[in-house]
């Protein structure tokens, strides 16, 4: 038994648990039989935000693959383009055996360092969500260990309640042992990339709404500065994209792909490092670096979807007091309350790296998947900041007002009652979950503090 | 536990009438709190000084739970019953003691034994019925309210000061005990604090309130931090008094 410390990738909220790491299946089967009553929840590289991969007092399953000596666990048909993998392989592994024989992950988050497992249970998104939706929908089947230690196969076609329940069930219906994904065919390593700055949020919607020809674009994202003011607020950088054809890449192989981490972040920082002043010059050359004018380039696959994975352990930049994210999306003709929302972090003075907005399309079979038809503004600010607390609450409720929601895979803060106010398929989910784990092994902080599942059934 | 923005879900208060502690409840309420437990001698009491908060918050639940605090063996079941309640037990305040200034002890010994159950025996085995329930949860923080009264124990009530270094010193080698089990203990050590404990007595130099120990508390109980001062400048005029010569130390006009 090894006790372990854990947060999640924002450094809060740290909780001790029984760390079992593992990629045998019994291994699985005999830690969860031997669990108690703090329950299990599985882990990949820990790149949720808050608490979904902890579980204070319990056993926590570390489920990753990224130095197996048998190489990775996959099998894949180049033909098809169908990957049959373990869950603990990461999008990094999958992207350097599948791109150079090209094929790309249908989705991507803003890093690479993700399990197939975590995908799964956080239904993650990417800059394509508007044209080919979230992670669960390119899933063709799974495999699930259940508490009883039985395992299942669950597709759309066999099962489809369990395996939507279990498509962003955050870990809460069993363990994903392995996944069958349908890749995406690619030409080249590159992306075709048009840049374009825009001097207000007005100009930012217009341009990414469908009106905007945002539907044109398979990859389309904005980078919205936080700090601007008065008739620059909200000004921001738009990139759009797809991968780019063979004919239009410089390059004896096309395919070719090395990703490489460029710098580390020093061990120790400190606090405060990250504040209004060294963010708004951040900010500042990051607008004035875009082009004024739309600009089309090549850019490579690390450069355009995984920037930060560029730093490694960018996280510990915030320093020991941890970062949070906020991402919660709202519906298309809400953006006023996208306005209000920034406007009543800058006016607390809450500073804010690379806020992230997004158009998400219409939203998937599984009832606790995040994105929905509607905008998703994603800010990080300091954990530490005085009266967070409150501002955020303040936060939540016009985010709920307006019939929006939060991100369970980012969330660090919400209550019970946010959940159920943000999710109205959240009963249907949850006697889904008490069918599937019926002594209610599954259990994370997240789940406590949302009460995602009924803690009183007792193992 | 707590959530990304150092709130604790479930907050117990042990003393559930003290004015220190309802000050530090305050404090710690915040958006993101579910339950509050007010473990106290007087129920009625206990609901009328909640009132407020419980106003301010109508979605959180509070519950309460009665108990004598010179009862010692009892504690045991008193945190049992309040995890039945609540369940996990995120921050426990405990701030339950007697003073019991101006007896006679000369004439009366054996009054001394509430002043050794409250303080130190009874507060003893609350927290290690507490440290067992929080280390079951791989999380937790207990808030000991002490004083400096236990830095050097002086004349006039010897008792008081005498338990108070006591559990003191317990709840410092009890957090190291806790080290990497996700369970912390802070320990307070207030001045003179003017409440209705103190009421009637002069001001000793370097007086506090409830809620500068409150706000203190609030500060320090997201970091690491074992010990604090309230005011901080205790800490320094301590690090002398406790070093003085004897003879000097029974001059001093304390």
């Amino acid at each position: 038994m090894v006790m372990q410390r854990l947060s999640g990738w924002g450094r809060t909220a740290w909780t001790v648990a029984d760390l079992v790491h593992t990629t045998d299946v019994d291994v699985v089967r005999s830690t969860i039989g031997a669990a108690g009553e703090r329950g299990v929840i599985s882990r990949g590289l820990g790149r949720s935000y808050g608490a979904a991969a902890q579980n204070a007092g319990g056993i926590v399953l570390e489920m990753t693959a990224e130095n197996d000596p048998m190489g990775i666990d996959a099998d894949f048909d180049p033909l098809t383009g169908l990957l049959t993998v373990a869950s603990s392989v990461s999008i990094d592994a999958i992207l350097r055996m599948c791109v150079p024989q090209g094929w790309f992950i249908p989705v991507t988050p803003g890093t690479r360092f993700v399990t197939v497992g975590g995908a799964i249970a956080s239904d993650i998104h990417g800059k394509n969500h508007h044209i080919d939706g979230s992670f669960g929908q390119h899933v063709r089947s799974l495999s699930l260990m259940l508490s009883s230690g039985e395992i299942v196969e669950l597709s759309p076609e066999q099962n489809p309640a369990w395996f939507w329940a279990t498509v962003g069930g955050m870990g809460l219906t069993g363990v994903v042992l392995r996944a069958t994904i349908a890749m995406l065919k690619i030409e080249s390593s590159r992306v075709e990339v048009e840049t374009v700055r825009l001097e207000n949020f007005d100009a930012v919607c217009a341009a990414m709404s469908a009106d905007g020809a945002d539907d044109d674009y398979r990859y389309s994202v904005a980078w919205v500065d936080l700090l601007a003011t008065g008739a620059s607020m909200g000004r921001g950088v738009l990139t759009r994209g797809d991968h780019a054809a063979a004919s239009k890449v410089d390059n004896k192989d096309p395919l070719a792909y090395d990703p490489r981490l460029t710098v580390s972040a020093p061990g120790w920082v400190p606090n405060g490092l990250l504040n209004k002043w060294s963010i708004k010059a951040f900010n500042e050359a990051w607008y004035r670096k875009a082009p004024a004018k739309s600009h089309i380039g090549l850019e490579s696959i690390p450069a355009f979807f995984h920037p930060l994975d560029g730093v490694n352990r960018w996280n510990r930049l915030y320093g020991k007091q941890g970062f949070i994210q906020y991402q919660f999306i709202v519906p298309l003709d809400r953006t006023d309350v996208l306005r209000r929302v920034i406007e009543k972090f800058s006016g607390a003075g809450v500073a804010s790296f690379l806020a992230v907005l997004k158009r998400m399309g219409p939203q998937n079979s599984a009832p606790m998947s995040f994105p929905t038809e509607g905008w998703t503004l994603t800010l990080d600010m300091a954990a530490g900041i005085s009266g967070l607390a409150e501002l955020l609450s303040e936060v939540d409720s016009l985010v709920l007002d307006a019939g929006g929601r939060h991100y369970l895979a980012k969330d660090s803060h919400v209550s019970a009652s946010a959940v159920r106010r943000g999710y109205p398929r959240i009963d249907e989910w949850m006697s889904t979950q008490e069918e599937m784990d019926p002594i209610g092994l599954w259990r994370s902080d997240l789940s406590r503090r949302l009460g995602l599942v009924d803690h009183r059934r007792s193992l | 536990m707590k959530n990304g923005v150092g709130v604790a879900q479930n907050i117990v208060l042990f003393g559930g009438t003290s004015e220190i502690g309802l000050a530090i409840l305050n404090k710690l309420v915040k958006p993101g709190v579910s339950h509050v437990v007010l473990v106290s001698r007087d129920i009625d009491a206990a609901e009328v000084q909640i009132a407020a908060i419980a106003e301010r918050y109508p979605d959180l639940e509070i519950h309460h739970v009665r108990f004598n605090a010179d009862d010692s063996a009892s504690m045991v079941h008193v945190v049992a019953e309040v995890v039945q309640q609540v369940g996990d037990i995120d921050v426990a305040v405990i701030a339950q003691g007697v003073l019991q200034e101006g007896i006679d002890y000369y004439a009366n010994p054996a009054a001394l034994l509430p002043v050794a159950d409250v303080n130190f025996t009874g507060t003893m085995v609350l927290m290690y019925a507490l440290a067992a329930q929080m280390r079951s949860q791989g999380y937790g923080k207990m808030v000991l309210l002490s004083s400096v009264a236990g830095e050097r124990v002086r004349k006039g009530n010897p008792a008081y000061g005498a338990t108070k270094a006591g559990i003191d010193g317990f709840a410092l080698a009890l957090d190291h005990e806790l080290v990497g089990s996700g369970v912390s203990v802070l320990v307070v050590r207030p001045g003179f604090v003017t409440t209705k404990m103190t009421k009637g007595m002069d001001k000793a130099p370097f007086s506090t309130d409830a809620d500068s120990v409150a706000a203190a508390v609030e500060k320090a109980i997201s970091t690491t931090k074992t010990v604090i001062w309230v005011p901080g400048l205790l800490q320094y005029m301590f690090l002398i008094l406790k070093n003085l010569p004897t003879a000097v130390w029974r001059r001093l006009p304390l």
